[in-house]
Parts: structure tokens; C-alpha cells; sequence
């Protein structure tokens, strides 16, 4: 089937197959942003954000997304960049593949909650699994995105 | 020591990239034509294969190939990925009409699309002969089934292989020091128990992928999430019988390691599959796959005697280790050897020592290689003892290990009796900070308001515990790392390098390292990580060597580029002899004279504008050092233990680390943490649980649980100051350190709380309220 995307403000027309799922078809139009880290759901690597909310891709159905605004690391642009530098500047990117994911839920987060603290930074990004880092460090510098000492 | 590039903490140089969504990983890079790379795995933990057939797979439109044991070369290998001659029995072949746990390869189905394969694969039929399975690791030995009949398996070295017994290695009558009985029989306290360490999953999060293709010069290019592109190009030359010259092995970013992507894995897989089809083809793991057909940590039974005089004096150290490799045996010699040799000679006070023990195989998953690699499983086990033993002496265990662990300038006979696999060599602590670890930790935790433990409310008891660790700084003499420093116009540097970052940030250290070698800001640094071609020959990203064993390297290139410059500089500024050229900020001085050339200048020069004497400059330094030395760490942990079910708060993990000093320090700060959360994990929740007939139950992340971030309220990780003469500007390693302690730090918390001592990982909340109840 055909499929109109809006993908950071710009159209796609794809040809997928009914039972694919979002995160192929954006890697296959080359959004290589969005990556596969689990089978089940549970890892956040494959995060997006449709109409503004963070959306496991890997669970999201490709046709299902038709006429929803999928916004993924790439189209954030300048508007990831203090983000990228808090991470950064703690050294907690390490080897980078929940990155992407990490940066867009972020970025939604600071638009949904209203009076944040560190517990509900802990929460809200639960869901996003990292290995390397031990999160104390990406805590570090999302915390001051958040403005929470 | 005040320097100017290093010990600084700059950002990661692939960090914004990474971040911003570059496509950077395996994945990204294949090409969309790449064919399809699937694995039909066996069912059975251990069955012969009596015939595979498949006619009707190949007949699915969009099937290239389906190749079965028959169809590759049958040369027994080791995926280990180790130094050479391999310290792994070569016990493994490409395909094999045995299959020897429940994810084995039986068949490699090529095809066009996803699809196309998971459908071809339903449509082989493979009669299989199930073998009753050898699933008990302690029953092993002398069990009536042999994992291992093939008559082609070897050894390149002895190291005790004995397949009619399941044993892959053993290590007998060789780690031993004085009379252990006898000291044992005159000590006044002695603690004898038994432990158990499971196994547990890496979990990088990048599943292990790799791609292949055929270039202009028609040989095999390999691009794979490897630790280690020159072993894995050595060991897919030797398993395909195909000269090393026809193979390029590439390393782009890689997700994760920790040990994982040490062994040759899907690499193998796709390097076959495009040498028979000639096309391109990728293999990408689910994570299925990833738990169940990779590589888990090693399981171990450790048996500990340890003997002291009512002073707290050690005077015997016992260990006898029983490790389980599963179905290969991939690194089943040096992790067992590293249980030891990091753990006898951090309690040097001891006079008798011996170490012994044998590696068996299973029909479970293979063991392999993961950050603290055996160190860790061994910590458990002696940390838990040190702190039984304090109890019997009723002394602070804090104390006991400040009274007898290893100091500055001291050694310990270990050293030369164990390396890894074979003899080791003398070792002297020139840094050794671990007393001021364990002091400064004791402070931060307030240990002594805290110990042992303080009810908080009716069912809600806080209490603290301790372990101490070392790790080593790369294998000594068996790992070499090289680095290339090229000089390009506008005066600026690639620096080449086949260590190999995996997300630990070893593309900036070593970059850092070399700018300071050279008298240059980090900036001036280009690094490029690795590929087999262009980059030189490195070890790769294991038994925490990079920033000692690479760095050391980098260093050297550095400095040759420094006096290689300044040779240039002083012909061009007509100096007398070169000593009266200067270089600081990126400027070339003649002494008493306002003559100068800046970097840019001169390398313009070279390239453009000096006629005779344009040369393109280059600097290498190559590093293997006889010496390995240990970073250390104290641990304290802080926990709130809730008496009615038994579960546990992590409330404080305090870490004071001597790693030397710190290349980047935030980058250090990270691997303490990540390792000790990793540690925390193993000890708490992670698992790798079996059905009776051999299935992983925890083959997905659902089942598999790793930390997330709610589960540990705070980590503290402080430095100590400290220089080893041997490091890059005073550094040891800092990768594997992090996560020995929290396995015997937890446990001795809970001791403390309530009394109950658990000596099986992992610590669940089942075993604490089933400890509490039969108290």
C-alpha cells in the first residue's frame, strides 16, 4: 500500500507492506536516527515523537500513522541543541544508540510537565533503557534542561 | 600535575553526532541491497543431526542460498577473540551436525528480504537424534554425555583439555604459595563457605549486526560491531581458509560492548554468505538472539578458605573454582585465571595461597567475555568471606581489609605465577591508593554512625556494606596497541588508531592524549577507529587496556610527531641546532631571536611551498608494557532493607576509585557508574534462568531485567589522587573497575540489616525473606 508520511514537516510517499511497523519504514525512507534495539517493546531506542508525544516506532503500525505529525531526532534541528550540550557536556552520550531517543523524549517532556523534579524526570523517561551509562550522568545534564537542582 | 589537554573533561569528539542521529552504527551503513542473513537455530539443547532438507526453502522466491554444515569448511575455530596463540580451545565450526544448545546454528538462510527468510525457514526439515543434555553444571563431569566428541578439537597450548570428561580447561597444582592446610590448620579464625555466580547478560543495546560486500579489489570487506576488528578479521580468515590480505574488517560506532562484541559473532555469518553469493549481505540479531546465541557471563561455584590469627591477620587464602563455559568454551581459561589473579594479590598479606579449579562445558548457552571477567564472580565470593570473617574476629570489616590489603610499592608473588592462560609477570604497585579509598568511602557513606545497621521504622531497617576490588590495566606483554599521527596543510592532525571505542569515549581520550603529546589544543585532532586497512594494529577494546595500553601508544606517536615538527620547523627557521626551537601555541620560536613559524605555516610549507624539502610527516608509536597496573576501588552502599517482603532500596552507592590519573574525568566518572550499575543489576535482578529442558526463559527484555532509572536512588563516585610512572600521564584503566563491588557490597548490607547471609546471586527479595524466616 501507499503511504503519505509527514515526517518533520516534510511528505513521504512510501510503499509498504500492512503489518510493517513505523520504525522500518522510517529507517527504510533513511531516518537512521530511529533505531531497533528489542523485539518487544521495552528498550526506547526506536522512540519518536508522534503529534508531539514519544511513541514507541517498533509498536506503532506504519499505516496507522498516516495524517500524524512523526517527528523524529533530525527534524528537532537547533531545537536539540542545548539538550545534546548538557548530555555531552557530562559525558553521558557514551556509545550514543539511546541517544537519539533520550534527546526527543526529552525535548517532549520539558513541553508536559509542568513542575518537574527528579522523580518525575526518573518516571517520565523510564521507559528509555541505557546500559552504559549507569543515567546519573545523562540525570545530570537533563536536569538543568529541566530546571531542577 | 597540571596538564593542558589531558585530565581535562572535554565532550565525547562523536558525541553531538551520535546524539543529533548521524548515521553512525552497522546498520546504518549496509546497503539497501544487502541480502538478508538469518539463522535457523536448534530446538534441543544437545541433538545430532541426521539430515536437514531444504529443497523447499530454496524454492521460495527470494531465497539466494540456504547452507548447511555441508556446505562450509569444517576447521575447528574459537570465536574467543583473544591475543594469539589463542588461550580458548578451538571447539567450534561454522556449522556443525551437532548442535550443543537451544540457539545453535543449524542452517544460514539467505534471501532478499526479511520476510522471504523467516518464511524459507519454516519450510526446512531437520531430523534430529536428541542427546540427553548435560544442564547442571556441577554434574558435568563424568556426566555419560560428551558435548565435545568431534575428534578435530585442540588446544593451542595445554591447558588441561578433557572432553571425555566435559572439561574445556583446568588449572591445578600451579597458584600455590606456602602450606595452605597447614596454615590453615594454625589459624585461630577461618572462614570456609561456598558461593555461587550466575550468569548474566551483556545487554549492549545495539544487537550484534554486521554486513559484508565485495570491493574493486575483489576482497571481502566486513563492516561488524566488533571490541576487536583484528582478531575478528584472524579468525574469519582462519575459519573461511582465506589469506588475511583478502579481508577487511571495519569497526564503525559501535552501541555497547562490555565484553559482548569481543567474540566473532554474525561477522562470520555474513562473511560466508557474501564469498558464496558475491553479493552484499547484513545480518542484524534480534534480541532473542542476542540472549539466548551470543555470550553470557561465566557461571561459577567458588570454594573459599580463608584463614587469620584473632589480630585479623591473613595468613591463608584459598580458592577452588568450579566455572561453567556452556556449550564452547570462549574464554573459559582466562576468565577462570583472572578470578584469581585479581583477587589473591589484592590481600597480599596472606602467606599461603593456592588457586585451582576446572572450567566444564554444558548444553546452555556459551560463556564468554564481560566487563569484570571473572574478577567479579571471584569478588563475591571473597568480599562475602572477608566480611564473614571480620564477624568472626568481631572486628569492623572496614578494618580488617585496611589491615591486610595490598599498599603502595608492595607486591604480591601472584603476579608471576598468573597471566592470562599461561605465566605471569612481577608486578609492583607503584600507585596504590586503595587505603585512602576505603578511608574516604567510609567517610562519605558515614560509615560509622551507619554500621551495621539502624531501624528506621517497624519493618524498615537501613544498613551499609562494603567490598574493595581491583581489575588490571590490559594484559602485560600480550596486548599491543599502535597509533599513526599524519600532519595535513592548515596544521591539523589525523590520529589513526585501531583501539576501538564502543561508546566508552576512548576516541577522545586517546585524541586527548595525543594533543598533549604533541604541545597542541584537542581540536588539532582528527581520530579515525578502525579499520583493518587504514588503521594500525591494535588488540582492541578489552581486559581494560585501551586508555593504559593505546593511550601509552598514542602518547609515543605524539611525541615523535612533537620532535619530528620541530626538526621541520628548524630548518625552515634556520636555526643552528634544533634545540633552539620552541613550540607553544602551535608556534615555532627561535630562542633569542623574534623569528617564528606557526603550525599552519609550516605545514603549508611542507606541502606547498619548501621546494626540495616538502614531505608529508608522519609519526607512530607503538606499546606493549611489561607492566599491568591495577586501578582500585572501594565500594560502600547504603541500603533499606523492608522486613515483610524482603525487598531492597539501593539509597547510596559510594565509589572511590584510584584509576591513576583521569585522561577525561566526566568520561571516567561515567564508566564508574555505568559499571557500577551494571554490578547492581547482576546482583539484584539480572538472571539468565533456563526451563528443565534447556530453553533461556529471559531471552527478551521483558523477561531479562536491567536497571532502568528508578531503581538506584543515588551513586557517588569520587577519585582519589593518584599517578602511575607506568600510565599515559599518570593513567591506569577505568573500564572494568566499576563493577566488581556491588555483588559482596549488597550481600554484606544485608548481613548487617538483618542478619541473613546469601551466598547464590542473585540477591532477590524471595532469598532475603526466606533468610529472614529460618533465622
Amino acid at each position: 500500500m501507499i503511504l503519505k508520511l509527514n515526517i518533520n514537516n516534510k511528505f513521504y510517499n512510501t510503499n509498504i507492506d500492512g503489518d510493517e511497523f513505523l520504525l522500518d519504514v522510517l529507517r527504510k525512507i533513511g531516518f537512521k536516527s530511529v533505531k531497533k534495539g528489542c523485539d518487544t517493546g521495552t528498550c526506547g531506542v526506536c522512540s519518536v515523537l508522534i503529534n508531539g508525544r514519544p511513541t514507541l516506532s517498533c509498536q506503532f503500525l506504519a499505516a496507522r500513522a498516516q495524517g500524524l505529525k512523526i517527528t523524529t531526532v533530525e527534524g528537532l534541528g537547533k531545537k536539540a541543541d542545548k539538550i545534546v550540550e548538557l548530555i555531552v557536556s557530562e559525558g553521558a552520550d557514551q556509545c550514543g544508540y539511546c541517544g537519539p531517543s533520550l534527546v526527543l523524549t526529552t525535548y517532549a517532556m520539558k513541553k508536559e510537565l509542568k513542575n518537574p523534579t527528579i522523580e518525575k524526570i526518573n518516571h517520565y523517561l523510564t521507559g528509555n533503557l541505557c546500559r552504559c551509562s549507569g543515567y546519573e550522568g545523562q540525570l545530570r545534564g537533563i536536569k538543568k534542561y529541566m530546571g531542577v537542582k | 600535575m597540571k596538564f593542558k589537554e589531558v585530565n581535562h573533561s572535554i565532550p565525547k569528539v562523536d558525541g553531538r553526532g551520535l546524539l543529533k542521529g548521524a548515521s553512525a552504527y552497522t546498520d546504518d551503513l549496509a546497503v539497501e541491497s544487502a541480502l538478508i542473513v538469518k539463522l535457523l537455530r536448534s530446538p534441543y539443547a544437545f541433538a545430532k543431526i541426521k539430515s536437514i532438507d531444504t529443497k523447499k526453502a530454496l524454492k521460495v522466491e527470494g531465497i539466494e542460498c540456504v547452507l548447511t554444515y555441508k556446505d562450509v569448511p569444517r576447521i575447528p575455530i574459537t570465536r574467543a577473540g583473544q591475543g594469539y596463540p589463542e588461550p580458548s580451545p578451538k571447539d567450534k565450526f561454522i556449522l556443525d551436525n551437532y548442535v550443543r544448545y537451544v540457539g545453535d546454528e543449524v542452517a544460514i538462510l539467505v534471501g532478499t528480504s526479511e520476510k522471504v527468510v523467516d518464511d524459507a525457514m519454516k519450510l526446512i526439515e531437520v531430523d534430529y537424534e536428541v542427546l540427553e543434555p548435560v544442564l547442571d553444571f556441577e554434574k558435568a563431569i563424568g556426566h555419560k554425555s560428551i558435548i565435545h566428541p568431534e575428534k578435530e578439537i585442540y588446544t593451542m597450548f595445554p591447558m588441561g583439555l578433557d572432553v571425555k570428561n566435559n572439561i574445556a580447561c583446568s588449572y591445578m597444582d600451579t597458584m600455590i604459595v606456602g602450606d595452605v592446610e597447614k596454615t590453615l590448620a594454625e589459624c585461630e579464625f577461618v572462614v570456609s563457605e561456598r558461593y555461587y555466580t550466575h550468569a548474566q547478560q551483556q545487554t549492549a543495546m545495539e544487537p550484534h549486526t554486521s554486513t559484508a560486500y565485495i570491493d574493486v579489489q575483489e576482497r571481502l570487506n566486513i563492516i561488524t560491531s566488533t571490541q576487536n576488528p583484528y582478531h575478528t578479521r584472524r579468525i574469519i580468515g582462519e575459519a573461511l581458509n582465506k589469506p588475511l590480505r583478502d579481508i577487511r574488517v571495519i569497526k564503525p560506532r559501535i552501541g555497547g560492548g562490555f565484553g559482548a562484541k569481543q567474540q566473532v559473532h554474525n561477522d562470520l555469518f555474513t562473511a560466508i554468505v557474501t564469498l558464496k553469493t558475491g553479493k552484499p549481505s547484513k545480518c542484524f540479531y534480534t534480541r532473542k538472539e542476542v540472549n539466548e546465541s551470543t555470550f553470557t557471563r561465566h557461571q561459577m561455584r567458588i570454594d573459599i578458605q580463608l584463614g587469620a590469627d584473632k589480630e585479623g591477620n591473613l595468613h591463608a587464602f584459598d580458592m577452588q573454582i568450579l566455572s561453567n563455559t556452556g556449550a564452547y568454551g570462549e574464554h573459559s581459561l582466562t576468565t577462570f585465571m583472572v578470578a584469581g589473579s585479581k583477587l589473591l594479590p589484592m590481600y597480599n598479606k596472606a602467606e599461603a595461597l593456592r588457586f585451582e579449579g576446572n572450567v566444564v562445558y554444558t548444553n546452555k548457552c556459551s560463556a564468554g567475555a564481560y566487563r569484570g571477567y571473572g574478577a567479579i564472580q571471584a569478588n563475591f565470593a571473597v568480599e562475602s568471606a572477608m566480611s564473614e570473617l571480620a564477624k568472626k574476629l568481631k572486628m569492623d570489616p572496614v578494618e580488617l581489609r585496611l589491615k591486610n590489603c595490598i599498599g603502595e610499592g608492595e607486591s604480591s608473588p601472584v603476579f608471576s605465577v598468573m597471566g592470562e592462560g599461561g605465566e605471569g609477570i612481577a608486578q609492583i604497585m607503584e600507585s596504590c591508593k586503595l587505603d585512602y579509598c576505603i578511608e574516604r568511602g567510609r567517610k562519605l557513606i558515614k560509615w560509622n554512625q551507619k554500621y551495621p545497621s539502624k531501624q528506621i521504622a517497624p519493618n524498615k531497617i537501613r544498613s551499609v556494606g562494603t567490598a574493595i576490588a581491583m581489575q588490571g590495566s590490559g594484559i602485560p606483554l600480550l596486548d599491543m596497541g599502535a597509533a599513526v599521527l599524519k600532519l595535513n596543510d592548515d596544521g591539523f592532525f589525523n590520529l589513526l588508531v585501531g583501539a576501538t571505542d564502543l561508546g566508552t569515549g576512548s576516541d577522545t581520550v586517546l585524541s586527548q592524549i595525543a594533543a598533549e603529546a604533541i604541545g597542541v589544543p584537542v581540536d588539532r585532532i582528527v581520530i579515525t577507529s578502525s579499520d583493518t586497512d587504514t588503521t594500525p594494529y591494535d588488540v582492541g577494546a578489552y581486559a581494560s587496556s585501551t586508555t593504559f595500553v593505546s593511550g601509552n601508544a598514542a602518547r609515543k606517536a605524539g611525541l615523535n610527531m612533537r620532535a619530528k615538527l620541530i626538526e621541520e620547523a628548524a630548518k625552515a627557521l634556520h636555526a643552528v641546532h634544533k634545540d633552539d626551537v620552541t613550540f607553544k601555541d602551535c608556534t615555532f620560536k627561535l630562542k633569542d631571536s623574534d623569528e617564528s613559524i606557526t603550525l599552519k605555516e609550516l605545514s603549508e610549507g611542507l606541502y606547498y611551498k619548501f621546494g626540495a624539502d616538502m614531505k608529508q610527516l608522519i609519526a607512530s608509536g607503538s606499546n606493549t608494557s611489561p607492566k599491568s597496573p591495577p586501578p582500585f576501588m572501594a565500594g560502600f552502599v547504603e541500603i533499606e532493607l523492608d522486613t515483610e517482603t524482603g525487598k531492597i532500596d539501593i539509597l547510596d552507592y559510594v565509589a572511590v576509585v584510584d584509576c591513576g590519573t583521569t585522561i577525561n574525568p566526566n568520561l571516567a566518572k561515567i564508566q564508574v557508574e555505568g559499571g557500577i550499575l551494571q554490578g547492581i543489576g547482576m546482583a539484584m535482578y539480572e538472571d539468565v534462568i533456563y526451563s528443565d529442558d534447556g530453553k533461556m526463559l529471559t531471552n527478551n527484555f521483558m523477561k531479562y531485567k536491567i536497571p532502568n532509572r528508578k531503581d538506584v536512588k543515588k551513586i557517588t563516585v569520587e577519585f582519589a589522587e593518584s599517578y602511575d610512572p607506568a600510565g599515559p600521564y599518570g593513567a591506569k584503566s577505568v573500564g572494568e573497575i566499576g563493577i566488581d563491588t556491588p555483588l559482596a557490597a549488597i550481600a554484606n548490607a544485608i548481613y548487617n540489616a538483618v542478619g541473613v547471609r546469601i551466598r547464590t546471586l542473585p540477591i532477590t527479595p524471595e532469598k532475603i525473606l526466606n533468610g529472614i524466616k529460618n533465622k
